[in-house]
């Protein structure tokens, strides 16, 4: 029985120690927006944030997770428009969607790491995530649109 | 209301259940909390996700099956066709919108389950608007004549004085709202296709909504975790399933099985081996488990001894041999095109050039593993997935499980990706026969990446030769393109081949794009069936079909004779497409024929600047040009691409893509880019990135450690434009990918002088090119 707290709520899931996260979230907690592609941590559609970094739950076994925090796109924000989900929306990002929850938890990450981020930086963090529709265009462009979102909100609580 | 409680407040609505469902998954969930929806078996997939649900039941008005209005002005759309990254929901929705004047803020679509009421399913080969065009102006138009008429009697006025706008009928200063109509007058008035054939349809000029600005109506959903795909599906009491993948795709039959060490594996259920009388999946064994993870292991674990089928040591060279010799063989193959006098125009040519390209095989890697979710149920087999071609695998699931068609339904869900993987549902026979092997209980089937990639339809390797008479101007005089690669069609619906000149079938989807549309003198255009490639793999229809790799071959070839006659490439394409005879063009789909073609290519120069730009050392901009995917419905495509060459590694860097496209009437501006912008990247990965090759009857690579699609730093810039048109609109989802690759070819020749013929192009096929240019 491993516990850690899920998208804000203690959880606690009875399956094998070694369970990938990923097959918990979808299978016993029932969260589907968190997706499998190819299952050795290539492709990136699985992420999720683990004490806020992004992670690939495909290939994190839930013994790694005792007492962690876990952050899934269900849970990124409470209305679903967190700054990230609001600048794919404008943008129309999303083409099949299969990878944009992904996208969107690793761009999360990437903002708090690089908040006005270059080029370089956005190739660098977003190389693991892979977009088969190819809307990489669109993703480019909606990070840089997020992130000066939330650095005017950021400048605004400051 | 928390957001959880609304998503289950809405999922339960558009499920038709009430608490009894939600206190079950709350009591199913035990301690954890619950924070999301999988799909439970009913629900049909609407957007968007906020409108309301069960229109019918509350008395809506449904002049045809395509659409109904409700008595609160909510409009259902119904879409047979799959979402999978178009759109096409929303952009099928505008068509009727538009015609029956409604109000786009009370619009939902609802993506459908089979029903033979529906007719052909089908959702490919960028065919959904083009096909659905004239079917829902007509339904759409129905539903506005039925309001006027209503609306006038209900505001005592004759309905020429009447408009109808925005959901309202209007007389004067006064109106009323379409859901006023419905309510009060009951209108039940139904069209048969051939009444509505007849109304009257909106000229272009008073589009109000087609080829404006929208916002797709499932985007939301893709951005919050809501959207749900096949993977998705669930049922209660269902268990999961992986298969044990046989060592070829055909002819391997199970000797035996040994479980003792799957048993070991907590969750491990039983194994099955699949008798399929569809002969869909020959020598499949299925693992069955608790969870997935645990069916992983177990197949892992599970040891199954199989006698292979006969290509268990084919390799890519040996398909490409094969189809090399199927070239030099004047017999054979099926001649799509087979004018009068080729022959003897190549008899007396002053000079015959011929060049002979080369692809290797692709993957499709549509990102959501093949997956189906299968029970019987109150009579009826059910079948949970993606799909994009249910018609064409209703029958076969039928014939796999031995029952009459009319038992078995599919269940639509979003797809993960299609890219024509999905026109073949082989993958929906074995989650059947698995639930069919205990008793029709529920099973999720689910291919892990690497079965996945093992059990793809990928695009065949395919060889082509092109060969031009010349005569003593240097000017063509006649043309043969022969191209020999496996057939989809051929394996997976033969009925829908066509015939050429000759009256032999071929696949159309693995000749198209070579029935071009210059003016080269009599043309022979010869399709072969690659029956080596067929017996070795399934092939697939790929993203854009043949069409993604025949201008790899006449586009590249055209540019190398012009370079030989030292003319311009543009100038030279631009003499051949003077639209007379079959390039003329004719109503409704290609009014103005190649001359269409010819303006987007002027277009395109003049906006990436060839000829005139000045540009760094070893880099240059190619140019090719096609008509999309399909002759019969062309997308009249320019493609520019500027590349960088480095001498030193080899390595070819995409710097920019410009596209210009003529399809007619846009529907969907933003979707519209949206779909060749990808496309174009699919055309950059497939020249420059991916590409995989046949060893031991089976595909080298199985997942990304080896396989190197595109990624987000490869990306170039991109300028996409389309031509203003009032036409039919043609397809979008593919002629993008179209004229990528030959482009890359004659920029790479226009910036270092070496023409490759093999597709992708490697660095060490570029370094290789600059030595042997360096030699020469």
């Amino acid at each position: 029985m491993v516990k850690f707290k899920l998208n804000g709520r203690d959880v606690s899931v009875d399956v094998p120690d070694d369970t990938p996260l990923l097959w918990a979230l979808r299978d016993d907690l029932d969260l589907t927006g968190t997706k499998f592609g190819c299952g050795v941590g290539q492709c990136g559609a699985c992420t999720v944030l683990v004490g806020g970094r992004a992670t690939r739950s495909c290939i994190t076994p839930l013994s790694s997770l005792e007492g962690a925090d876990v952050t899934t796109i269900e849970g990124l924000d409470p209305n679903g428009k967190h700054a990230v989900q609001e600048a794919w929306k404008d943008i129309q990002v999303p083409q099949c969607g299969y990878c944009q929850s992904g996208q969107i938890m690793q761009a999360v990450s990437l903002l708090k790491d690089y908040p006005d981020p270059t080029d370089e930086e956005i190739d660098g963090v977003m190389g693991g995530s892979l977009c088969r529709c190819m809307t990489y265009v669109r993703i480019r462009k909606a990070i840089k649109k997020a992130a000066a979102a939330l650095r005017k909100e950021e400048a605004s609580h400051g | 209301m928390g957001k959880l409680e609304r998503i289950a407040a809405r999922q339960d609505r558009a499920a038709g259940l009430g608490p009894s469902r939600r206190s079950f998954l709350l009591t199913a969930a035990g301690s954890a909390f619950l924070f999301g929806f999988a799909r439970q078996g009913k629900a049909a997939q609407v957007y968007p996700h906020d409108a309301p649900a069960a229109l019918r039941e509350a008395g809506a008005f449904e002049p045809t099956i395509w659409c109904s209005i409700a008595p609160d002005g909510w409009v259902n759309v119904n879409i047979i066709r799959a979402e999978m990254g178009q759109h096409i929901g929303t952009a099928l929705a505008r068509i009727i919108a538009d015609e029956m004047e409604a109000d786009w803020n009370k619009v939902r679509i609802t993506y459908v389950d089979t029903d033979p009421k529906w007719g052909l399913m089908v959702t490919g080969g960028s065919w959904s608007v083009w096909m659905t065009w004239d079917q829902f102006r007509q339904a759409g138009a129905a539903a506005r004549t039925v309001m006027v008429e209503q609306g006038a009697k209900l505001l005592g006025v004759a309905p020429a004085t009447c408009i109808a706008r925005n959901g309202q009928v209007i007389a004067g200063s006064r109106s009323i709202s379409y859901g006023d109509i419905v309510s009060r007058a009951h209108p039940t008035k139904t069209y048969t296709p051939d009444e509505m054939a007849k109304l009257p349809l909106k000229p272009a000029s008073e589009h109000r909504l087609i080829g404006k600005d929208v916002k797709a109506l499932d985007i939301p959903s893709k951005t919050d975790g809501t959207a749900i795909y096949g993977i998705d599906a669930k049922l209660d009491g269902m268990v999961y399933a992986r298969p044990k993948l046989p060592p070829t795709r055909y002819g391997s039959k199970v000797v035996s099985v040994d479980d003792s060490e799957a048993k070991k594996v907590k969750g491990y259920i039983r194994y099955v081996v699949i008798e399929d009388p569809s002969d869909t999946v020959p020598g499949w064994v299925a693992v069955l488990a608790s969870s997935y993870p645990a069916a992983i292991r177990a197949t892992d674990a599970l040891k199954v001894v199989w006698t292979p089928g006969k290509t268990a040591n084919i390799t890519e060279q040996d398909i490409l041999d094969y189809g090399r010799k199927q070239i030099a063989d004047k017999a054979g193959g099926s001649r799509v095109f087979n004018d009068p006098g080729v022959d003897e125009t190549f008899a007396r040519a002053a000079k015959v050039v011929e060049q002979t390209y080369t692809c290797s095989s692709v993957l499709h890697y549509q990102l959501e593993p093949m997956n189906a979710l299968a029970r019987q149920h109150e009579g009826k087999w059910e079948v949970h997935c993606g799909n994009q071609w249910q018609t064409l695998f209703l029958p076969v699931i039928a014939k796999a499980l031995q029952v009459p068609e009319s038992e078995v339904v599919m269940r639509s869900y979003l797809l993960g990706g299609g890219f024509g993987r999905r026109l073949n549902g082989d993958y929906a026979v074995p989650a059947a026969l698995i639930s069919k092997a205990i008793g029709g209980k529920p099973v999720k089937l689910i291919l892990t990446r690497s079965d996945d990639v093992l059990f793809d339809s990928i695009r065949s390797p395919s060889v082509q030769t092109v060969r031009a008479a010349l005569g003593q101007d240097g000017a063509i005089t006649a043309w043969q393109h022969h191209a020999s690669a496996g057939w989809p069609t051929r394996v997976m619906a033969s009925a829908f081949m066509e015939k050429g000149e000759d009256g032999k079938p071929y696949d159309q989807f693995a000749i198209a794009g070579a029935d071009h549309w210059y003016d080269v003198g009599p043309m022979l255009v010869r399709a072969l069936d690659n029956e080596l490639a067929s017996e070795t793999f399934r092939p697939g229809w790929l993203r854009s079909v043949s069409s993604g790799w025949t201008p790899w071959a006449h586009e590249s070839f055209l540019d190398e004779i012009a370079h030989a006659r030292k003319l311009d490439p543009v100038d030279y394409r631009l003499s051949l497409l003077d639209s007379k005879g079959r390039n003329a063009g004719s109503a409704p789909n290609s009014v103005g024929g190649a001359s269409r073609q010819a303006n987007v290519l002027r277009h395109l120069v003049e906006k990436c600047g060839y000829g005139k730009v000045s540009l760094p050392a070893d880099t240059a901009i190619g140019i090719a040009t096609t008509f999309g995917q399909e002759r019969a419905m062309p997308t009249w495509t320019a493609g520019a691409v500027q590349v960088h060459v480095d001498r030193k590694t080899g390595v070819v860097t995409c710097q920019k893509i410009w596209l210009v496209l003529d399809a007619g009437t846009i529907i969907d501006p933003d979707g519209a880019a949206a779909q060749t912008e990808g496309g174009a990247l699919w055309g950059l990965s497939m020249a420059l990135f991916e590409g995989t090759e046949i060893v031991d009857g089976n595909v080298r690579d199985r997942n990304l450690n080896t396989y190197t699609p595109l990624r987000i730093a490869d990306v170039p810039d991109m300028e996409v434009e389309f031509l203003p048109s009032t036409e039919k609109p043609m397809g979008l989802g593919e002629p993008g990918v179209t004229t990528i690759a030959p482009a890359v070819g004659n920029a790479i020749f226009n910036a270092v002088g070496v023409r490759l013929r093999h597709l992708p192009i490697r660095p060490a096929d570029v370094l290789n090119a600059l030595k042997e240019k360096g030699n020469a």
